[in-house]
C-alpha cells in the first residue's frame, strides 16, 4: 500500500556555527509523518528535538543553519524555497506552538488581534471576516467568552488560555502540519490534559499531521501513531507507539521508559540513566551513547550502529541489534 | 485609564508647586544682592534700600512669597529688574523660538535616532552599525557647545550652507537644532538598538515569525512596540536635558529664547524673570513627562489598571 506522507525529512542535517566550530546539533536525522498521523519526537534537552523542529520552520536561531538533506512537504522541498516563498508556508501550510505560553504571545497586542493577523496573512479576506473565524475557532479550541477573550491582553489570561490561543493561532488557517515543541510542559497536570485532548481532536476533525516534540514520554503515549528518539543529534529508535513502549530495543529507550514511575510497580526509588547528556563538540566516533550504556562493547565508541531495521517499521541504532546477534534483552 | 492618568496629573500640580517653593527660596539663599549688582559700583546703601523698598525686597520671605505665589497663580510673575517690562510679556516673546528650537531638535534626535538604532540592530556588527554606533558616541560624548563650534565654524563658517547665527527663519534654526539634538540622537539610537536586539529574542518573536511575517513586518508591527517602551522614557527624560541644553544653544546661536532670557536674568541678578523662567520650564518639563506617562499607559496594556 502506498502511504502519503504530509512531512519527510530526510539525512537533514543542522548545525551551529559558532566561532569555535561547527556543533552538529541534527545528524542525518530522517523523519517521515504519514498523512493525518500524530508523530513524537522524544528525548533529553540538547539532543536536537528543537533544532529539527526549527528547521523544518527555518526558523533556527542565529548561528544555527540547515547544512544539508531535505524536507519535503507533500513534496515540496522547503530547504529549496526562497525566504519569501517560505513565508506562505508559515502559518499557513505549516505551523507552530511553543513550549511557554506566557512568553509567546505578545504582550501589547490584543490575543484577538494577534489570532486575527495569522488569518490575515494567509487568506484574502477583511479585518470583519478574520474576527469572525477568530470567534469560530476561539470557541473551537474551547475558550469560553470568545467576544470578551478578542478584548483581552496576554497578562489577563491563565496559561492554559494562553496555550489554547496559541493553537488557535496554529489552526485558523487549516495548515497541513502543526508542530508543537513541548506544548505542555509549562501547564499543570490537568491543564495538560485538556491540550492534549483537544490537539487530538483537532487532528480527528481536521485530518492534519502533527509533529509533537517533547521529553514527557506519558505525552507521547497518549497522543502518538510514530514515535522518533532522539540522542545526541541523532535518531536511536524509531517505531509506532505500541512497539516502542512494549519492546524498546535501544539501551537509551529503555532507560527513558525505566526512568518514568509507574504507579502498579513497587519501586523504592526511579531508575535513572547514570550520566549525562554528551557534549555535542566532542562525541565518539561511533555510538554518542556508548559512555553512559550498561551494554557498550569494545567497538561501540568507535564505530557508528547504522539504523537496523528489526521489525516492520520498527528501527534501532545498536550494535546490540545488528546482525541480529544480540538484540538487548538481558 | 482614565483614572490613572488623572492621578497622574494631580502629581504633576504637586510637583509645580513644589519647584516654585525651591526657586523662591534658592533664590533667597544664594549669596550676593540683586540691587547691589544691579546698581554695580555708582550705588550707594541709601540708593540701595530705596530701590529695594520699590521692588518689594524690604518685606519679609513669608510676604514676598506671597506675593510670587498668588501672583504666578494669575499669570503675573512681576516686572524684570533690569529691562522693565512684565516677566510673562518676556516669556510669551521667546517661548516660540525655544519651542521651534526644541521641537526642531527633538525632531532631529528621536526621529534619526529611533531609525538609527533599528537600522544597526537589522544590520549588527555590520558596517552601517559600526557607522551609526560612531556617531552616536560621538553626539553623547561631546558638549553641546563644542558641537555647536564645530558646525558654526565648518558649515557656516568655512562651506557658508546655513547662517551662523541669529535669524528667525527655519533656516536659521538647522545648525542649532543639529547641536542640540545630536547627543539625544546619540542615545536613543544606542538604546533603540539594545533594546531591540533584546525584544528579538522574544518567544513572542518566533510567534509571529512562525505566523508567516517577513523580517519588516516583524520589526514594525511586533518588535518595535514593545522595543519602544523604554525608548519613550529615556525621551521623556530628554526634554529636560534638550531645554537646559537650549540654554547653551540658545546663547551660541544668538536665539532670543527662553534659556538666553534665563542666562540673562542669572547674570543680571533678575529675580523676577529667573523665577518665571525656571517656572516656564519647570512646566514644560512636567508636562512632557505626563504626555510620556499618558503614552505609556495607551502603549503598554499590563501597566492599565483593570476596570
Amino acid at each position: 500500500m502506498e502511504q502519503e506522507y504530509t512531512l519527510q525529512i530526510e539525512n537533514l542535517r543542522s548545525s551551529f556555527l559558532t566561532d569555535n566550530g561547527e556543533v552538529k546539533a541534527v545528524n542525518e536525522v530522517s523523519i517521515n509523518v504519514p498523512k493525518g498521523s500524530i508523530v513524537g519526537i522524544v528525548g533529553e534537552s540538547g539532543c536536537g528535538k528543537s533544532m529539527t523542529a526549527r528547521s523544518v520552520m527555518r526558523l533556527l536561531k542565529y548561528p544555527g543553519k540547515i547544512m544539508g538533506g531535505s524536507i519535503l512537504l507533500e513534496g515540496k522541498d522547503l530547504t529549496q524555497l526562497s525566504e519569501k516563498e517560505m513565508q506562505s508556508v508559515r502559518g499557513g501550510e505549516i505551523s507552530m506552538i511553543f513550549q511557554e505560553p506566557m512568553t509567546s504571545l505578545n504582550p501589547v497586542v490584543k490575543v484577538g488581534k494577534q489570532v486575527s493577523e495569522a488569518a490575515m496573512l494567509h487568506q484574502n479576506i477583511s479585518a470583519a471576516e478574520a474576527k469572525e473565524l477568530v470567534l469560530e475557532i476561539f470557541r473551537r479550541v474551547g475558550i469560553s467568552e470568545a467576544e470578551k477573550r478578542y478584548e483581552s491582553f496576554p497578562h489577563q489570561l491563565s496559561g492554559g488560555l494562553r496555550q489554547r490561543v496559541m493553537i488557535a493561532m496554529a489552526m485558523i488557517c487549516r495548515p497541513k502540519l502543526l508542530i508543537a515543541d513541548e506544548p505542555t510542559t509549562a501547564l499543570d497536570v490537568t491543564v495538560e490534559a485538556q491540550i492534549l485532548k483537544l490537539m487530538k481532536q483537532l487532528r480527528d476533525e481536521t485530518g492534519m499531521s502533527i509533529i509533537i516534540i517533547s521529553h514527557n514520554l506519558g505525552v507521547i503515549a497518549e497522543l502518538c501513531d510514530y514515535v522518533y528518539v532522539m540522542y545526541a543529534g541523532r535518531v536511536v529508535e524509531e517505531a509506532d507507539v505500541f512497539t516502542l513502549f512494549e519492546s524498546p530495543r535501544h539501551p537509551y529507550t529503555k532507560g527513558l521508559l525505566n526512568s518514568v514511575s509507574a504507579l502498579e510497580l513497587e519501586q523504592e526509588r526511579l531508575e535513572t540513566i547514570p550520566g549525562s547528556v554528551p557534549n555535542l563538540r566532542r562525541l565518539p566516533a561511533g555510538c554518542a551513547f556508548c559512555a553512559r550504556c550498561a551494554y557498550a562493547m569494545e567497538y561501540c565508541p568507535e564505530q557508528l550502529p547504522q539504523l537496523q531495521e528489526v521489525a516492520h517499521g520498527h528501527r534501532v541504532r545498536c550494535h546490540l541489534v545488528e546482525g541480529g546477534a544480540a538484540n538487548g534483552e538481558e | 485609564m482614565l483614572k490613572s492618568i488623572a492621578s497622574r496629573i494631580g502629581q504633576t500640580l504637586i510637583v509645580i508647586v513644589g519647584v516654585a517653593m525651591l526657586i523662591f527660596f534658592l533664590l533667597r539663599i544664594v549669596p550676593g544682592n540683586a540691587v547691589a549688582t544691579m546698581m554695580s559700583e555708582h550705588a550707594d546703601a541709601a540708593t540701595i534700600a530705596r530701590i529695594s523698598a520699590e521692588l518689594g525686597l524690604d518685606k519679609p520671605w513669608y510676604v514676598q512669597f506671597w506675593i510670587y505665589i498668588t501672583g504666578a497663580l494669575h499669570g503675573d510673575f512681576g516686572t524684570s529688574y533690569a529691562l522693565h517690562r512684565p516677566v510673562k510679556e518676556l516669556l510669551l516673546l521667546s517661548f516660540p523660538n525655544t519651542v521651534k528650537l526644541a521641537v526642531l531638535a527633538a525632531l532631529v534626535a528621536w526621529i534619526i535616532g529611533v531609525l538609527a538604532g533599528i537600522v544597526a540592530a537589522q544590520k549588527k556588527n555590520g558596517f552601517l552599525d559600526r557607522i551609526f554606533m560612531g556617531f552616536s558616541l560621538l553626539g553623547v560624548s561631546m558638549p553641546v557647545f563644542m558641537v555647536a563650534m564645530i558646525l558654526q565654524y565648518t558649515i557656516a563658517y568655512k562651506l557658508h550652507w546655513l547662517p551662523i547665527s541669529g535669524g528667525d527663519s527655519l533656516k536659521c534654526f538647522i545648525l542649532p537644532a543639529i547641536a542640540l539634538g545630536w547627543n539625544s540622537a546619540g542615545s536613543i539610537a544606542r538604546l533603540t538598538r539594545s533594546t531591540l536586539l533584546e525584544v528579538l529574542q522574544e518567544d513572542y518573536i518566533d510567534t509571529a515569525r512562525a505566523k508567516g511575517r517577513s523580517q519588516m513586518g516583524v520589526i514594525v508591527l511586533h518588535a518595535l512596540r514593545n522595543a519602544m517602551l523604554p525608548v519613550l522614557t529615556m525621551m521623556a527624560l530628554q526634554l529636560s536635558s534638550l531645554l537646559s541644553g537650549a540654554v547653551i544653544t540658545e546663547t551660541v546661536f544668538g536665539i532670543n529664547g527662553i534659556g538666553r532670557l534665563a542666562v540673562d536674568a542669572i547674570s543680571g541678578r533678575d529675580i523676577p524673570l529667573l523665577q518665571g523662567t525656571v517656572l516656564f520650564t519647570t512646566v514644560l518639563v512636567v508636562l512632557g513627562n505626563l504626555v510620556a506617562d499618558c503614552l505609556y499607559t495607551v502603549l503598554d496594556p499590563r501597566i492599565r489598571k483593570e476596570a
